[in-house]
């Protein structure tokens, strides 16, 4: 047992990983992980996704962030994510600047903490931060004026928190609300996967009854079983009588580090036929956060089958993010916000 | 100081000196420099000065057998003068530093720089180690030789790879033709590689690049394999791992001349502590289990890990001041040495001789140095310490420069009131 004396000071480095996230009043502040928000905070957001995706449908704005700034700040090069969170900001009438900064840059000599300074200094509201560090979002949040708000578009290998709400949201759409009677498969490189790592968190605060990962053991990594899941080596096994099956994309330079020995022996062994999802259930869904990299992880007739949601997550996504958007910035949403009827012309 | 003051009598403390067995309530006379007498008086002493120590233990002077203190090569970070000052103020009068300045400790000029330095802070003896290999670039033997007559006490290539055992088992062999001790700091850069957290629950869950038991192990067995069946002496320094103190006990039993330390914060904090991203966990090696921890407290209180060290890196700000992976490891821990030892004490996890040894006459044994406790004739580097005296530690009212501690605010029982180098008070509270 370690005795540890109580701290007194709170070090302004390292804040409460849980409770940065939340305001006083238990609302969401910052969108940084799914780990420590509870079910109802996870529920909140997908009620609210599903008020926005009508305004998504009618390609209509609504003025609840209407005078707000918000800034995407990618560190790392993304094209669809960023995307999705600009449309986002703009179907709620922000104004949206976006920022693509190499980290070559800054480390030219600014920080990251004097570009921060300088977008603060822009009367901005809101920083959507992707990030090749994991933690950055949350030392993003450590450090900003207190009027912004932070949703984490992506840190290292850590979180991609708005990804998974949105796998939330499609799996909900397809399969219920119910999360404790279905098999969800996770499969591919876990290890390198921020996106694997927020949907375990969100799935088991969902009560999925049961989260699964399925992948060799260079790309599955150490105690994962710590954060409930079951570990699974053959892919066969690992997607038998499952509901979703999710694919993870990946990534080429995984055969430059030893983790792998060639696309073909992955495809062989872990790609997703149409034979072997034959081994889920009947009505499982097929998910996968994209790109897709067809014929190394899924079969092109599985990515574009009927099974297969992949490009409902992508039209979700705007409405998740919209959801989450208003909910950090825009205070209380009343319902006549988002009425059909409310809405202002394009 | 007044250097008229020939003759102090400290009278009435609880003497702890662990090489000499010696832990008693009696006076400690000094005279021109040296302890003259403990109990009873030399013949017409007169004492200059009184200091009067019946609540107040006496130790030897502290002995650090790591500490980095940024002279030359990174003063935005700190310097001599700052960091011996903060080592007196902390019971520390003899301090060791690792050669990966800037330039490399490779030769005997840099070392000269460095004593001189120290010499003019004249507030704690600095010894240094030499590269063992030129530049630390583990391909060209240093001069180790000259590196010992310019005062070296050891070689060693830090963390920097010698990827080539061929050239790591000539370096030995030709260190010990001249009985120098050579320091390793175990870490495999592969296998550790962009790794800033311990392979476990806590790194996979923050997706935080991880260094495996293996980096710090596997290259410990390698050495211990090289210098098997020789008389060379290897001190491991800095051990994180359970297995590494099976490693070392084996070949201690086999008869290696090996010895080991430990950094004081591994012997308090788990890799549980990282989970808020606090850059102040930050260390290398990192920062692992519990299980670990308690194996390191064990192999100190046994004996295999004879030393603990502060592992002093003290940063600026700015070094810390970025997401986890980007931040640079250490603590600046000259000042968390003492505390963090009683702190082990205090929970009984340790005996107070054994934790007064580890930091006093073992350290100096491993460095070969005739210091780190109190015998008739020694110089008086000593530490007195209020053992009843209940404090805070802000990190901001630290005397080193660098700020950076994951113990701000902790508390701690025992705190130095005086430090004393050759009968020089250089620390009063």
């Amino acid at each position: 047992m370690v005795n540890k004396p109580t701290r007194q000071t709170d070090n302004i480095i390292g804040k409460d990983l849980w409770n940065i996230q939340l305001d006083e009043h238990g609302q969401l502040k910052h969108f940084l992980t799914i780990e420590g928000l509870g079910t109802h905070i996870l529920n909140q957001i997908l009620d609210t996704a599903e008020s926005f995706a009508g305004v998504n449908d009618s390609v209509k704005k609504v003025p609840l962030l209407r005078g707000k700034t918000i800034v995407n700040l990618f560190f790392e090069a993304s094209t669809r994510t960023r995307t999705t969170f600009e449309l986002a900001a703009k179907r709620l009438s922000a104004d949206v600047l976006n920022m693509n900064i190499s980290t070559s840059a800054t480390s030219k000599g600014e920080t990251l903490l004097d570009t921060l300074r300088n977008l603060e200094a822009m009367q901005t509201d809101m920083f959507v931060v992707r990030h090749a560090d994991s933690g950055t979002a949350h030392f993003i949040a450590n450090h900003v004026a207190p009027h912004i708000r932070v949703l984490n578009a992506g840190d290292g290998r850590h979180s991609h928190p708005t990804q998974a709400m949105l796998d939330m949201f499609t799996i909900r759409r397809n399969k219920g609300a119910d999360f404790g009677k279905l098999r969800v498969a996770i499969v591919g490189d876990i290890m390198h996967s921020r996106v694997a790592r927020s949907q375990i968190h969100a799935l088991n605060t969902l009560n999925t009854g049961e989260v699964r990962v399925v992948g060799p053991k260079t790309l599955i990594p150490k105690d994962i079983e710590s954060m409930g899941v079951s570990v699974f080596h053959n892919l066969e096994d690992g997607i038998k009588d499952a509901d979703v099956v999710i694919m993870l994309r990946l990534q080429r330079e995984r055969m430059q580090g030893a983790l792998l020995p060639s696309e073909q022996e992955y495809f062989q062994l872990y790609g997703l036929t149409e034979e072997r999802f034959k081994l889920a259930r009947p009505d499982a869904i097929v998910m996968h956060p994209g790109p897709i990299n067809r014929g190394v992880e899924i079969e092109s007739s599985v990515a574009d089958g009927e099974r297969s949601v992949i490009l409902n997550q992508v039209t979700y996504g705007i409405a998740v993010r919209m959801a989450v958007m208003s909910m950090t910035l825009g205070g209380n949403i009343s319902s006549s916000n988002t009425n059909p009827e409310n809405q202002e012309k394009k | 100081m007044p250097e008229n003051i020939n003759s102090i009598l400290i009278k009435n403390a609880r003497i702890i000196d662990p090489k000499n067995q010696l832990d008693e309530q009696a006076n400690l006379y000094i005279q021109n420099k040296k302890i003259s007498a403990i109990g009873d008086a030399p013949k017409n002493f007169k004492a200059d000065q009184t200091i009067d120590a019946s609540k107040l233990w006496l130790i030897p002077g502290i002995v650090d057998i790591c500490a980095r203190l940024r002279e030359p090569g990174l003063e935005q970070k700190a310097d001599i003068e700052t960091e011996t000052r903060a080592a007196a103020s902390a019971g520390i009068t003899t301090i060791c530093i690792p050669p990966d300045t800037d330039p490399v400790i490779d030769e005997p000029a840099v070392v000269e720089l460095i004593l001189r330095k120290a010499k003019q802070a004249k507030q704690s003896y600095v010894y240094t180690l030499g590269a063992l290999t030129a530049g630390l670039k583990g391909e060209h033997l240093s001069e180790m030789a000259s590196l010992k007559q310019a005062g070296c006490v050891g070689v060693s290539n830090t963390r920097y790879p010698i990827n080539n055992p061929l050239i790591l088992r000539r370096a030995f062999e030709y260190a010990s033709t001249y009985n120098i001790t050579v320091f390793i700091e175990a870490q495999d850069q592969y296998l550790s590689e962009d790794g800033c957290a311990h392979e476990g629950a806590i790194a996979s869950r923050l997706g935080l690049n991880s260094i495996p038991y293996a980096a710090e192990t596997a290259p410990i067995a390698q050495v211990l394999e090289l210098i098997r069946d020789t008389d060379i002496r290897v001190h491991f320094g800095r051990l994180s791992c359970t297995r590494s103190i099976e490693l070392i006990n084996e070949a201690k039993a086999s008869g290696l001349k090996v010895t080991a330390d430990v950094a004081a914060h591994q012997l308090h904090l788990t890799d549980m502590d990282i989970s808020s991203f606090n850059s102040q966990y930050h260390v290398i090696p990192p920062l692992r289990s519990q299980r670990d921890m308690e194996a390191l407290r064990r192999g100190v209180a046994e004996g295999t890990i004879s030393s603990i060290c502060s592992d002093h890196q003290p940063h600026e700000p700015d070094a810390k001041l970025a997401p986890f992976p980007a931040t640079e490891p250490g603590i600046s821990g000259i000042e968390t040495l003492l505390p963090l030892t009683l702190k082990l004490v205090e929970n009984n996890s340790l005996p107070l001789n054994t934790a007064i040894a580890s930091i006093t006459c073992n350290p100096a044994k491993v460095l070969g140095l005739n210091t780190g406790h109190l015998a008739i004739g020694q110089t008086a580097n000593l530490c007195l310490i209020d053992p009843e005296k209940e404090w805070l530690l802000n990190a901001d009212d630290m005397l080193s420069h660098g700020k950076n501690t994951p113990f701000s605010g902790w508390h701690f029982k025992g705190k130095v009131v005086q430090t004393m180098i050759e009968g020089n008070i250089v620390f009063s509270l």
